[in-house]
């Protein structure tokens, strides 16, 4: 259905119906200003109230000046309804909707700061990053697009990661930074990872064991019960080494980065109930041009990583 | 004749002419919306009644008081439509009952919040919104972390039905198992990712 249709009746008749009843109230008004206007007042007249006992109003005509600003408010309307839309599906001869107005006013906005936003996107990252225009137009849109969750100063909180580290859980390149604010991310651990018969002991040992890793408190025998489960619990996604898989968001669990906080009992919740992290998709909403500065933002806050070709 | 002295000192004819002038301008300002399609008929095929888990969120979003500081209502102005997304339109709220517009926004317009955000920062946010957004000054929904208790859904349901919502009997027999073992804040997430999707992607 076409929703920019305003005249879109179900009947023909709605729009007589609304003709008329329009035309006779601006004719009623003028009429009724007329025969009040023409009423004979005799001097001295009274209105028949009486307050305080004995205080009366006089029934005295409406001033002139007061009485044409009336005439001019009928004739206000007709001039009106014949430029405006108003009187039943009549568009009016300004043609005027408040969606072409709308329109109109982003036609403007595109002619003015369309050129802005798009010299930035026939260059590359790096050079958009160096750009300090460019990053005060990617600060603005950071705080407007990604700031309620990654932190208006970009450092993120447990759950909304860091982007100023230089830790990645999607790669820091350009290209994929601009993959992840475009299309989004889903990071996904199924409860007790790849191994879903452990019981809550077998559970802490393997939490013990990756904190080992990066050097959290761990208690010793029971890191090494779980290195033994690490590998079938563990490796299929997170590596033998530990180190993560940048090309499917899985976590490096060798540094002392930890998304969700190192408190053990946090990581055992985790690891017992899996967990779903997820970035939106920004694409479609913001438009390629506003993703390119963003990604030149994010990519300049101190973590981006320089492309292949450029290293 | 009608004179002053007549109408001010008779009820009923003050009652009557009262009426009438009011009558007349609802017969042009209200009666005609009934009968136009783009308020009444849902703007494209994305615009479903809310299953049964989001109507249970809509009424804890009710109950809250969310609609005092939020809006549901992009207005068509540049600087909205930058923030929030493509405006409101008509078609887009037929089945409201009520519909959640709101009038003020001492936080910002929600009508289309679904997918802007994950379960996982609304469920941190609404518990306790200063966990992400230091700045803000919304209040803490702490509570809503609770088995969600809604008896009474498919009569709810049945309820819309009367006044237009098309829900079928299987999704009202369908609806208690849905909001079984769910919790509150699960249900006002639920809610909120489902709104304002059916022109996420129109620009």
């Amino acid at each position: 259905m076409d929703f920019k249709n305003t005249s879109d009746f179900v009947h023909g008749f709605w729009n007589y119906y609304v003709i008329v009843i329009v035309i006779v109230s601006i004719i009623g008004c003028a009429v009724f200003l007329w025969v009040q206007g023409s009423a004979k007042h005799k001097p001295g007249e009274v209105t028949g109230h009486v307050w305080d006992e004995n205080l009366e109003e006089y029934s005295n005509p409406m001033p002139n000046w007061w009485r044409w600003m009336f005439y001019i408010t009928v004739v206000f309307a007709l001039v009106y309804l014949a430029l405006y839309p108003g009187l039943g599906n009549m568009a009016g001869s300004f043609g005027w909707t408040a969606r072409g107005q709308y329109e109109a006013e982003m036609q403007a906005a595109e002619v003015q700061y369309g050129p802005k936003f798009n010299q930035f996107l026939e260059q590359d990252i790096m050079s958009v990053a160096a750009n300090p225009e460019a990053r005060e137009m990617g600060a603005r849109l950071f705080q407007t697009y990604c700031a309620q969750c990654h932190g208006g100063d970009a450092g993120g909180s447990p759950g909304f990661p860091n982007l100023k580290d230089g830790d990645w859980l999607w790669g820091g390149t350009p290209e994929r930074i601009k993959e992840s604010i475009t299309l989004g991310r889903m990071g996904v651990m199924p409860p007790m990872g790849t191994k879903p018969d452990m019981d809550a002991e077998q559970v802490k040992d393997v939490v013990h064991y990756v904190r080992s890793l990066s050097g959290l408190t761990a208690d010793s025998v029971r890191i090494q019960r779980g290195q033994e489960l690490y590998p079938q619990a563990c490796a299929a996604c997170h590596g033998v080494d530990a180190k993560g898989m940048e090309a499917a968001g899985y976590p490096n669990l060798t540094d002392k980065i930890w998304l969700h906080g190192s408190r053990e009992d946090k990581m055992i919740e985790i690891v017992t109930k899996g967990i779903t992290n997820q970035m939106p998709p920004y694409g479609e909403f913001i438009g390629e041009a506003r993703v390119h500065l963003l990604t030149a933002y994010v990519w300049g806050l101190g973590g981006g990583v320089k492309p292949v070709a450029a290293q | 004749m009608l004179t002053h002295a007549k109408i001010e000192s008779s009820n009923t004819l003050m009652i009557v002419l009262t009426t009438l002038i009011l009558v007349w301008g609802g017969l042009v300002e209200i009666v005609p919306l009934f009968f136009q399609k783009s308020l009444t008929t849902p703007v494209n095929e994305l615009v479903k009644p809310y299953p049964a888990l989001q109507l249970a969120g809509r009424d804890i979003y009710i109950r809250e008081g969310c609609y005092n500081c939020h809006s549901q209502m992009i207005r068509p102005f540049r600087a909205e439509t930058e923030r929030y997304g493509h405006y409101s339109v008509a078609g887009e709220f037929v089945y409201d009952h009520p519909f959640q517009w709101g009038s003020k926004r001492t936080g910002p317009d929600l009508h289309r919040v679904g997918g802007r955000y994950s379960d996982q920062w609304h469920k941190i946010h609404l518990l306790n919104p200063r966990d992400v957004v230091p700045e803000s000054n919304m209040p803490a929904y702490a509570w809503l972390d609770r088995p969600l208790k809604e008896p009474n859904i498919g009569a709810k349901m049945a309820a819309l039905r009367k006044v237009g919502v098309p829900y079928t009997d299987q999704e009202i027999a369908e609806a208690p198992q849905a909001v079984e073992g769910k919790t509150e804040v699960e249900a006002v997430i639920a809610y909120l990712q489902g709104l304002g999707l059916a022109l996420k992607q129109t620009r």
